[in-house]
């Protein structure tokens, strides 16, 4: 590990970590893919409602909540691969569905726009936590990628608690549709929570330090989603939770058919450059 | 524009400020009073211009969840998202000569306003995404930047905007072909199949002949347009060839020729026909086209009805307390 060569973390971007000699250990690397990878598939989600939304600006605010995840994305992806001579695109678009290693939330289908902001509270809130605890890392390139990631997820869910708020108390109508996407999603806070592999296996290497526990962010998610959605006039789903293991690349069946299309054409024209 | 109102004395006098303005080529403000013909023109060419942009996100937004590099598919929401915000500029700058968003919709929707007929062409491959920056968002340069010195203040405005962004679309658009053109056989191969295509209906984009152009010489004398539909397209051509050499690919036009006493190129008769086909509603995708934003708008309008009851109901929160 070089921790000396780290890039500023000022304007850190895929194309800096690219250019710089940063280059993660294989543990490290194991790490960074599964955050990486959480991030891509969510912006990928919600590049879907571009000329989609319910009105211009939210096709704006989406577009731009998406690009910023899909930075977070290209950044840790890029620097997953320095470990192993990968190209953020050679992970993006060359592994298969059961090599992604993001956590089943993020691949829930948009369903409607209240289910889309329910998905998107409970991400935002779990990233502003991950990435608050994650800027402190001893690991300067994620300390970098997380101190810029955290100041862009919290506009994010400054987003998805004003429309919680705006569906919650609107109508009757977009009560129950906020409603329903709080169920839909609610099975898959667990699993935010729960042991990352890649995360447990740098501490038992000595490398405590660089990844976020993210059983220990439980707490704060508890103490403020739940709140919310009170105040918004709704309640709090009490669901058994799915079962998980995106880590280990379990997948619901919603990934399968979003990589076919993500993947597509990078596929019919190997090594070929865009 | 001969109407009842402009035999009034205070008419004639508002009508005599307002053709001062325009012949020092100063700027005409909401509040200034305007003829009606010059204020159902801006309305229509503006909110023609906003449809654009947003009916124009389509062909692109086609391909956001194909993008074949995590840069190019950053680029492109960017890109796309752009549009919207293009779009909420000009129907900003219409309201302001009185017609409201939800009006400017419906027309869009029944078809009583147009937009531009090149998005009504499809893009079934990546390329086209290279062919529109390029060709289609070059040739709305073109006739864009002449818009930023528009008389009417609000519209020039948001085209300054516009163009800054524009310019950055093009060079993504030639960045897209170059990167094809350099690259394999196929890739090379989709690159010149989509300029093919792209090229003749980019073209037509600065609309029919001078002498078919039934509302030009009005707008021109009005300070909206500054050039003529012939000479922007020349103006156009003028600076594309010299870039296709750059790229590599072939413009698809055997007449096209540098003809040194005009100065210009010369260059081979369009297929006006088709423009007038497309125009009329029998393009690849025009319904397509109208019934995605429909459906996006009929989708949502439940959300748009909750945004509004949450904020009528604080609203009367705040002026009960």
């Amino acid at each position: 590990m070089n921790h000396s060569n780290h890039v500023k973390s000022t304007a850190i971007t895929a194309e800096s970590i690219a250019d710089s000699s940063v280059v993660a250990s294989d543990a490290v690397a194991r790490y960074a893919l599964g955050l990486g990878d959480d991030a891509l598939v969510l912006a990928h989600r919600l590049g879907e409602w571009i000329t989609n939304a319910p009105e211009l600006e939210e096709d704006v605010a989406l577009g731009n909540i998406g690009l910023d995840l899909l930075g977070h994305a290209r950044s840790l992806l890029t620097y997953a691969g320095t470990a192993w001579d990968r190209s953020e695109d050679d992970l993006a678009y060359f592994r298969d569905e059961s090599e992604f290693r993001s956590r089943q939330l993020f691949e829930l289908p948009n369903g409607d726009f209240a289910q889309t902001i329910a998905r998107q509270l409970v991400s935002s809130t779990y990233f502003v936590e991950l990435y608050r605890a994650l800027s402190l890392s001893r690991d300067a390139t994620l300390a970098a990628i997380a101190a810029k990631a955290f100041k862009e997820v919290s506009y994010h869910l400054d987003h998805s608690t004003q429309w919680l708020q705006r569906l919650g108390l609107g109508t009757e109508y977009s009560r129950e549709r906020m409603q329903s996407g709080l169920t839909v999603v609610w099975p898959f806070v667990a699993e935010l929570f729960s042991a990352d592999p890649a995360a447990d296996a740098l501490d038992a290497v000595g490398f405590d330090g660089i990844a976020v526990g993210v059983e220990s962010l439980r707490p704060a998610f508890d103490a403020l989603v739940p709140r919310l959605i009170v105040a918004a006039g709704l309640t709090v789903p009490e669901l058994p939770a799915a079962r998980g293991g995106g880590r280990v690349g379990i997948h619901s069946e919603a990934l399968g058919p979003m990589l076919a299309e993500m993947q597509v054409l990078a596929r019919a024209h190997p090594g070929a450059t865009w | 524009m001969t109407t009842a109102k402009t035999t009034t004395a205070e008419t004639a006098v508002e009508q005599a400020e307002f053709d001062r303005l325009i012949e020092s080529d100063s700027r005409v403000e909401p509040r200034d009073w305007m003829p009606e013909a010059y204020r159902k023109t801006l309305i229509r060419q503006i909110s023609q211009h906003a449809h654009s942009e947003i009916i124009g996100m389509q062909p692109e937004g086609n391909w956001i969840t194909r993008a074949p590099s995590l840069k190019r598919k950053a680029i492109l929401m960017a890109k796309v998202q752009d549009e919207a915000g293009h779009g909420l500029y000009l129907y900003s700058a219409a309201q302001t000569l009185g017609i409201d968003r939800e009006t400017m919709f419906e027309q869009l929707i029944t078809g009583a306003a147009k937009y531009s007929s090149i998005f009504n062409y499809t893009t079934p491959t990546w390329a086209d995404m290279g062919s529109i920056g390029w060709l289609v968002d070059g040739a709305a340069i073109c006739n864009q930047v002449p818009l930023c010195r528009a008389s009417y203040g609000p519209y020039g405005r948001a085209m300054t905007r516009i163009c800054k962004e524009e310019s950055f679309h093009q060079r993504q658009g030639f960045e897209i072909l170059l990167e094809l053109m350099r690259g394999t056989p196929a890739q090379r191969a989709m690159a010149q199949e989509s300029v093919n295509r792209w090229y003749a209906p980019a073209l037509m984009m600065f609309g029919p002949p001078d002498d078919d152009s039934p509302n030009s010489k009005q707008s021109m004398a009005w300070n909206i347009k500054r050039f003529s539909n012939d000479d922007l397209r020349q103006r156009f051509i003028d600076m594309l060839v010299p870039q296709a050499e750059v790229l590599g690919v072939t413009l698809p036009d055997p007449e096209l020729k540098w003809n040194e006493a005009r100065g210009h190129y010369d260059f081979g008769p369009l297929n006006w026909d088709e423009f007038y086909e497309v125009l009329a509603g029998r393009g690849q995708a025009n319904a397509q086209r109208v019934a995605k934003r429909k459906k996006a708008h009929d989708d949502g309008a439940w959300v748009r009805e909750a945004a509004r009851a949450y904020a009528d109901a604080r609203m009367e929160e705040r002026l009960a307390s």
